[in-house]
């Protein structure tokens, strides 16, 4: 059985991944499934993520679209460092 | 000699018996030192794969349903405590108070009455008494009641009081309880089976893993010829483009654009405020990581599969009228309000995906909740009917996990009491479109 991982991603050009673990600390190294290709990938956790919240895959720049499940889920409105905790803090929906 | 044999063949006896005998449960004098006592499950092994079957209640205009209640039904608030005397006098009977009923008019004072009725009509109920305040409006949803084949009465209170309405009212409801309570269970086909879903307090892990099972689940219940729907109209929003191409045919799809435009237009936009940021997504949501309702949608739409289109979309508690498949119906995204409505059009067994714990219930359609969020899973174990979290340890796929829920559903349609249904959790709640006059 593969090893459990810390992080989920939906979709190849997701930006975002999915933190499933209860400890996601700060500085962490992270395993990441890529669910699409069955794949596994690895960062450095730039901040302290909760279980179920969102984690940058690539520096975003302010403005950038979000993609997540390979769609459009809104807008940064800061910038945010590869690894760091992406939230209602830094990025908004589009649509209100 | 003969007595002396006989003594000890009974102390043989005795002593076998001693070794055979049960284990007797240690009484802890501290609660939290008592162990939970599973017992082993007496369900038969239900077929996960291939075409399942279930045991039911065929009714008299030949619809299944999962349960044999027999119903005291309010036509308003005001008739609420004469049901709940009734249902306290005739135990095995169950009374559904809600609070509204009185100066409504209009569409919704016509989606009052299809609630009533449908709630009524629902499969999993096998007879029903009506009090209302008054005798036309109770006599309008009788009837509508009676419609459908099954036993049904109705009282009212004005000119009688609650003492007298109380008294007769008992008396028929034993009548029915009797009747109801020899009704025996046969063996059905899953086709004839109507299954409902919602989503609720749903975070991440509902878009990552609970949602997909329900997805498979409806993929595999769709090519068995199962009768389906899904609903949350504000809920799509993010995702409606998307949702507009599942429809079976072009008119399907542009039905549906057509009622997301006019929840939008009617319900959300002239009743705003900034934004719905602060509701949509929840404060749950939030808490669970969803951060736009976009990523809310996308996950919300994870619940019908990849394959499984709807045939038609429905109005707030109208009965799908074109054949089986997969239903789209117009309703709030609140929890208790969808399930209520998606009850009154017949559904009779709901799966409910949760990814911070939503604890609802219904009183007519049992409801299956499971949740893929392991501390959810930790903490709130009493209100879970199936756990996949494995799924994020990959531990489990989709196809095992639709197979493990497609199996507890089946164990829930064969008798298996809900977690919610242990719990008590019976939210009737009705949609009211706008202001009594």
């Amino acid at each position: 059985m593969p090893k459990a991982p810390d992080f989920l991603v939906h979709e190849v050009e997701d930006t975002v991944g999915v933190v499933v673990v209860e400890e996601a600390g700060k500085g962490k190294t992270l395993e990441g499934w890529l669910m699409a290709k069955d794949s596994t990938l690895k960062l450095k956790s730039k901040d302290s993520i909760p279980l179920g919240h969102k984690v940058a895959l690539n520096n975003i720049k302010k403005g950038d679209t979000i993609i997540k499940y390979g769609h459009d889920i809104g807008k940064a409105i800061a910038d945010i460092a590869k690894g760091g905790h992406v939230h209602v803090h830094n990025v908004k929906t589009k649509r209100w | 000699m003969a007595p002396k044999k006989t003594k000890k063949v009974a102390r043989k006896t005795a002593s076998k018996a001693a070794s055979k005998a049960p284990k007797s449960p240690v009484v802890h004098k501290l609660v939290e030192n008592a162990p939970l006592y599973i017992p082993e499950p007496q369900y038969l092994p239900v077929r996960s794969r291939g075409k399942p079957t279930f045991t039911g209640y065929r009714r008299e205009n030949g619809r299944v349903g999962v349960r044999n209640h027999v119903i005291l039904l309010p036509l308003d608030d005001l008739s609420n405590a004469a049901c709940e005397a009734v249902a306290n006098n005739i135990k095995g009977t169950m009374a559904i108070p809600h609070p509204y009923g009185r100066l409504q008019f209009g569409e919704d004072l016509e989606l009052h009455f299809r609630t009533l009725i449908g709630t009524g009509c629902n499969p999993n109920v096998a007879a029903v008494i009506v009090i209302g305040i008054e005798s036309d409006w109770t006599q309008r949803v009788v009837d509508g009641i009676a419609k459908s084949g099954k036993p049904v009465a109705g009282y009212s209170i004005e000119q009688n009081g609650d003492h007298k309405v109380i008294w007769a009212a008992s008396r028929q409801a034993k009548e029915f309880l009797h009747w109801a309570s020899e009704k025996q269970r046969e063996t059905c086909s899953v086709d004839e089976l109507w299954v409902s879903v919602k989503c609720g307090e749903s975070d991440t892990t509902s878009g990552l893993a609970s949602n997909p099972t329900v997805g498979n689940f409806i993929d595999k219940m769709d090519a068995w010829g199962a009768t389906t729907c899904f609903g949350e109209t504000s809920e799509i929003t993010g995702a409606e483009m998307v949702c507009a191409t599942r429809g079976k045919t072009k008119a399907a799809g542009e039905k549906f654009m057509k009622t997301w435009q006019a929840y939008m237009d009617e319900v959300i936009e002239p009743h705003k405020t900034s934004d719905l940021s602060d509701s949509q997504p929840t404060k749950g949501n939030i808490e669970g990581g969803l951060t736009t309702i976009e990523e809310k949608a996308f996950g919300n739409m994870e619940k019908i599969g990849k394959k499984a289109r709807y045939v038609d979309v429905l109005g707030p508690a109208e009965d799908p009228a074109k054949g089986k498949g997969l239903y789209f119906m117009d309703t709030s995204s609140a929890a208790a309000e969808c399930v209520t409505l998606q009850a009154a059009a017949g559904f009779v067994v709901h799966l409910f995906p949760t990814g911070q714990g939503n604890v609802v219930g219904n009183p007519i359609e049992p409801v299956i909740k499971l949740t893929a969020n392991p501390r959810t899973v930790r903490t709130m174990r009493e209100h879970i009917d199936f756990d996949c979290s494995g799924i994020l340890r990959r531990e489990m796929n989709f196809d095992q996990a639709g197979d493990g829920l497609i199996d507890i559903t089946m164990r829930t349609c064969n008798g298996r009491q809900t977690a919610a249904e242990a719990l008590g959790h019976r939210q009737f709640v009705l949609t009211k479109l706008y202001r009594s006059a």
